[in-house]
């Protein structure tokens, strides 16, 4: 009746992993009760769970990044800790049981559930925006892909309290995720929960591709672009072409697992060499997936706070396209020494080289964008400039591994680690925390505080030198990942400081959080009331903050780059005619939450083997789409009034707002005269 | 806001001070074998060039930062600024050269350093097949006619050709003070060329994780004069142990941080039958049909390069 799934699948026996449980459970509960107490679930269902304003999907992205942020954060002070006291003849607090799935549960959430949700989160929020349409192509669809991803959280979180975890590392090669080495649940919720998440990401890309194709405001041609559009295009079609691979590399080792098939095996003709070359397929392009929206933040981020045009904009969208070229013929650089010959090696690393060209254009145009501005530092301004400094170090040591000879030494060293958490923290999170400050007031109405904004950025940075320098000084000293205690008393110190890191990188979290709750708190001084607190350059400063559900009451026709600098400078910026006509919207379903309901007990019954509940969420999710394909009811109009009345009280606070602001900004067009 | 931009400097002193430490004892720096040396040299190489531009970066930014901070009304502000042909030339153009160059050294390294290139040495080579169990190391000498678990004894400045092969999940093999690694995977045979430049005991490990007793899985690689090379592999057959087929059948069963074991003689063609195991990984090749040198016919032979297919 339930497979293989009995009470014995909790681990009781784990007092580490029976305690965070009932933290979660209560934090849960907590959570339940209160929502139930305040009557907010018909306002969540009716307003958050069923929307398909890409503003709000973008918002509950972020949301749940955040908070498996916190939770892959947990793990990786767990690991810090434990290699922190495991020294020197003891074996620490966490057996190799337990160690080995918190350091693959990291990986995976870091990667699947924070960066990228993370990332589609701000794209969500900002590219239609951006690029004047009133939502992405297919609303719906949006809503079902993050749906899938909120069912692949949730498998994974499941799994520390309903068996176990994944203990093959976050890349689970086989023969080692094989069933012959990992007869257990946690490859299988890693296969599900990447699965389900998976098809949610591919969805995603497709929507992108064709929204910012198809659905760009009149005049604004592709090299009228915003640059984080461009990068989040680039991004959308490296997702279309990279995780159908991932996904057929993840059915390949389901049918190895599930129906004795031998195509990663050790016996009967399998072959794990090419599953590795799989992952790495998918897997190197996601790394650009993750980076590139970052970069487009750091443009949009660069130009607006040096109050200039963003130097180079043909150099930069080229270089985007080089890279996202590029990207897919490096992966065989992730094993330089499974073997290959010398020839197959040094293409790979050369190939690797040269997407190190772009990559070094896009930072002069940032560095040659600052000059000559006038640099103020808010605090996303102040993570794009760490960004430059910390990911040029990231960058070189990256094109260290890049050379065969040099990679043989320090292939899966914590000189490895520390490059990628370099590469990955100090440019993709950088750039996604400089994108959360920065569009943070167009989401709410409201600008974050920059004092704990401040002292985030300086815990963040300083926590991240000290957390990860000392692992590449680890790796020179021969220190190989994912070891579960440590005997070489040389490298001890240098285990202190990282734990040392990680402690102050905890601090910078902890800004965040107050930074989050004092804003929330003043959220009324701190408004922003023109929709355009930092005096930007693109279509959704010129719109008001939160933006009315529909973006724009008229479509903006677009002349320039900075169409909405362009706007402001020709003081066509708060124009507006009284001719609205009534607009075209999407409605609200919960079809997409269903539908994902459906793939949760379809993936949680295929982990444990329970088959008749597979069927019922597969035949759920099917019935779901042909009910929701035969439903001609998705759409409406709002009524012309309806947009004016709205429009009108947004003019009235503008007015209110401006008068409020005239004085200073007589004095910035002087300056500007 | 000025006062604190400082402590960004104070983050790359760990790590510039990591390249004026370089002659210090951190083991890859620092190697004991030709082979370290010349991947060490070759890091410092790379290193060397792309600081050229790393360098001014980080200079750039922390200079155009500070010049043109918005409270500096004495800096030219040129907000419509955006485009100069002749920085665009030099920002693509000096990345360009400088990768022209570590492609070179690349391509040229990359084949001196193939881990499947024999090192060019007068001394006749020391031939040592690496089996990678869960969780320890088992090492045929064919030569000697001896086996080991989680050591290995070879006469410094003399090459040795590693062999290896996996009768489990996915390793590396890896000794850190010597030179470069190389994955030991079922029914495959990979090469491993390397020598050590003077006596000494080196750590060996395996970089790849492989599950629970992966941390545990070390052994001892020593270099030894010549003669006491001899007379350790006198000592090794005079063991009462011998690796025969229920030994290893034994040794095969997980096990963690195993001790060092010392056989005196081997099941015959041992390692070729560990390869052959997996036979379904080499289409076409019946059994018993392999010629003297069991090792480069063994399995899916990587030594030919087969899949080099940039060679064509």
């Amino acid at each position: 009746m339930f497979g293989k799934l009995s009470l014995e699948a909790i681990p009781f026996h784990e007092p580490i992993v029976m305690v965070t449980l009932a933290v979660v459970a209560v934090l849960g509960l907590g959570v339940v009760g209160a929502i139930t107490y305040f009557k907010k679930w018909g306002y969540l269902w009716t307003e958050w769970f069923t929307s398909v304003d890409h503003k709000k999907i973008g918002v509950m992205y972020i949301a749940v990044a955040v908070v498996m942020l916190l939770r892959g954060f947990a793990d990786a002070i767990m690991m810090r800790s434990q290699l922190a006291v495991a020294t020197g003849g003891s074996t620490g607090y966490l057996p190799p049981e337990h160690y080995d799935q918190i350091f693959t549960a990291h990986g995976v959430i870091m990667i699947i559930f924070m960066a990228m949700p993370f990332m589609i989160g701000l794209m969500n929020i900002v590219v239609p925006l951006q690029i004047g349409a009133r939502d992405v192509a297919f609303p719906f669809l949006n809503s079902v892909s993050f749906w899938f991803f909120v069912v692949g959280v949730l498998l994974v979180n499941i799994s520390l309290g309903v068996g176990e975890f994944a203990k093959t590392g976050w890349v689970a090669y086989p023969p080692l995720a094989g069933l012959q080495y990992s007869p257990g649940v946690g490859v299988d919720y890693y296969i599900w929960a990447l699965q389900i998440s998976g098809l949610g990401t591919l969805l995603t890309g497709v929507n992108f591709i064709v929204t910012i194709l198809k659905m760009r405001a009149p005049g604004m041609t592709l090299m009228k672009m915003p640059v984080f559009t461009w990068n989040c295009l680039c991004t959308a079609i490296l997702i279309a072409a990279s995780f159908p691979i991932l996904t057929a590399t993840l059915f390949l080792l389901s049918l190895d697992r599930y129906l004795g098939m031998h195509f990663f095996t050790n016996e009967l003709g399998g072959n794990p060499m090419m599953y590795v070359n799989l992952f790495w397929a998918w897997g190197h392009p996601e790394v650009y997936i993750l980076i590139l929206p970052a970069f487009g933040v750091f443009s949009e981020v660069t130009s607006t706070f040096s109050k200039k045009r963003l130097f180079g904009y043909v150099s930069l969208v080229w270089a985007t396209v080089a890279i996202t070229v590029l990207s897919f013929i490096v992966w065989l650089h992730h094993f330089f020494t499974m073997g290959s010959g010398a020839n197959v090696n040094a293409f790979f690393g050369i190939m690797t080289m040269i997407i190190a060209v772009p990559t070094g254009v896009k930072i002069f145009t940032w560095l040659f964008t600052m000059y000559r501005g006038r640099i103020e530092f808010k605090s996303p301004m102040l993570w794009t400039v760490g960004f430059i400094v910390t990911f040029s170090i990231g960058g070189m040591t990256g094109v260290l591994l890049a050379v065969p000879g040099a990679d043989f030494v320090l292939h899966n060293s914590l000189f490895l680690i520390a490059h990628f958490h370099n590469v990955i923290i100090g440019g993709a999170v950088f750039g996604y925390l400089a994108g959360f400050g920065f569009w943070f007031p167009k989401a709410f109405g409201f600008t974050l505080n920059e004092r704990w904004g401040k002292a985030s950025f300086w815990f963040w940075l300083v926590g991240f030198y000290l957390a990860f320098m000392p692992l590449y000084v680890l790796g020179f000293m021969g220190m190989t990942r994912r070891l579960n205690h440590t005997d070489n008393p040389d490298w001890t110190p240098w285990l202190h400081i990282a734990m040392l890191g990680a402690v102050i990188i905890a601090l910078g979290i902890a800004c965040q959080l107050i930074q989050l709750y004092v804003s929330i708190r003043d959220r009324h001084q701190n408004a922003d009331l023109t929709g355009d607190p930092w005096d930007g350059r693109t279509l959704e400063w010129s719109t008001s903050s939160p933006p009315p559900f529909y973006n724009f009451a008229q479509v903006p026709a677009v002349s320039d780059l900075d169409a909405y600098w362009g706007m402001k400078e020709r003081s066509q910026a708060t124009e507006k005619t009284a001719n609205y006509q009534p607009i075209h919207m999407p409605r609200n379903t919960g079809m997409g939450v269903l539908m994902a309901a459906f793939s949760l007990i379809f993936g949680f019954a295929f982990i444990w083997h329970i088959w008749w509940a597979v069927g019922v969420g597969f035949v759920g999710m099917i019935v779901t789409l042909i009910v929701r394909s035969y439903d001609d009811d998705i759409d409406y109009y709002v009524p012309a009034d309806e947009v004016a009345r709205i429009e009108a009280e947004h003019l009235k606070t503008l007015a209110n707002a401006n008068a409020g602001l005239a004085g200073e900004r007589v004095n910035s067009s002087m300056e500007k005269a | 806001m000025s006062k604190k931009r400082y402590p960004r400097l104070f983050g790359i002193l760990p790590f510039t001070g990591m390249l004026f430490l370089s002659g210090c004892d951190w083991t890859l720096l620092n190697p004991k074998g030709q082979v370290g040396i010349d991947e060490r040299n070759l890091i410092l190489i790379a290193f060397t060039l792309m600081l050229l531009v790393v360098v001014p970066v980080i200079i750039m930014a922390l200079a155009f930062a500070w010049k043109y901070r918005a409270s500096n009304k004495s800096a030219t502000y040129a907000p419509e600024w955006a485009h100069s042909t002749k920085i665009e030339m030099v920002v693509w153009g000096i990345p360009l050269l400088i990768i022209l160059a570590l492609g070179t050294v690349t391509y040229v390294s990359t084949h001196h350093l193939d881990p499947y290139r024999p090192l060019d040495h007068e001394a006749k080579p020391v031939t040592i097949e690496v089996v990678s169990l869960d969780w320890k190391w088992v090492f045929i000498y064919p030569e000697q006619g001896i086996a080991t678990v989680n050591k290995i004894v070879f006469p410094a400045n003399t090459p040795v050709n590693f062999r290896i092969t996996s009768d489990s999940v996915m390793n590396s093999f890896f000794i850190p003070a010597l030179g470069g690694q190389i994955y030991a995977m079922a029914g495959m045979t990979t090469q491993l060329h390397l020598i050590a430049n003077e006596n000494g005991e080196f750590d060996g490990i395996s970089a790849n994780y492989s599950g629970a007793g992966f941390t545990g899985m070390k052994f001892k690689a020593v270099a030894t004069s010549q003669a006491d090379f001899d007379s350790w592999v006198n000592e090794v057959k005079g063991s009462s142990k011998t690796l025969d087929a229920a030994t290893y059948d034994a040794l095969v069963k997980p096990s963690e941080n195993n001790p060092v074991e010392l056989y005196a003689s081997y099941a015959p063609n041992l390692f070729q039958t560990i390869v052959d195991k997996y036979e379904g990984m080499n289409p076409g090749k019946g059994h018993g049909e392999h010629k003297g040198e069991t090792a480069d016919m063994g399995g899916m032979d990587m030594s030919t390069h087969a899949a080099a297919g940039a060679e064509e």
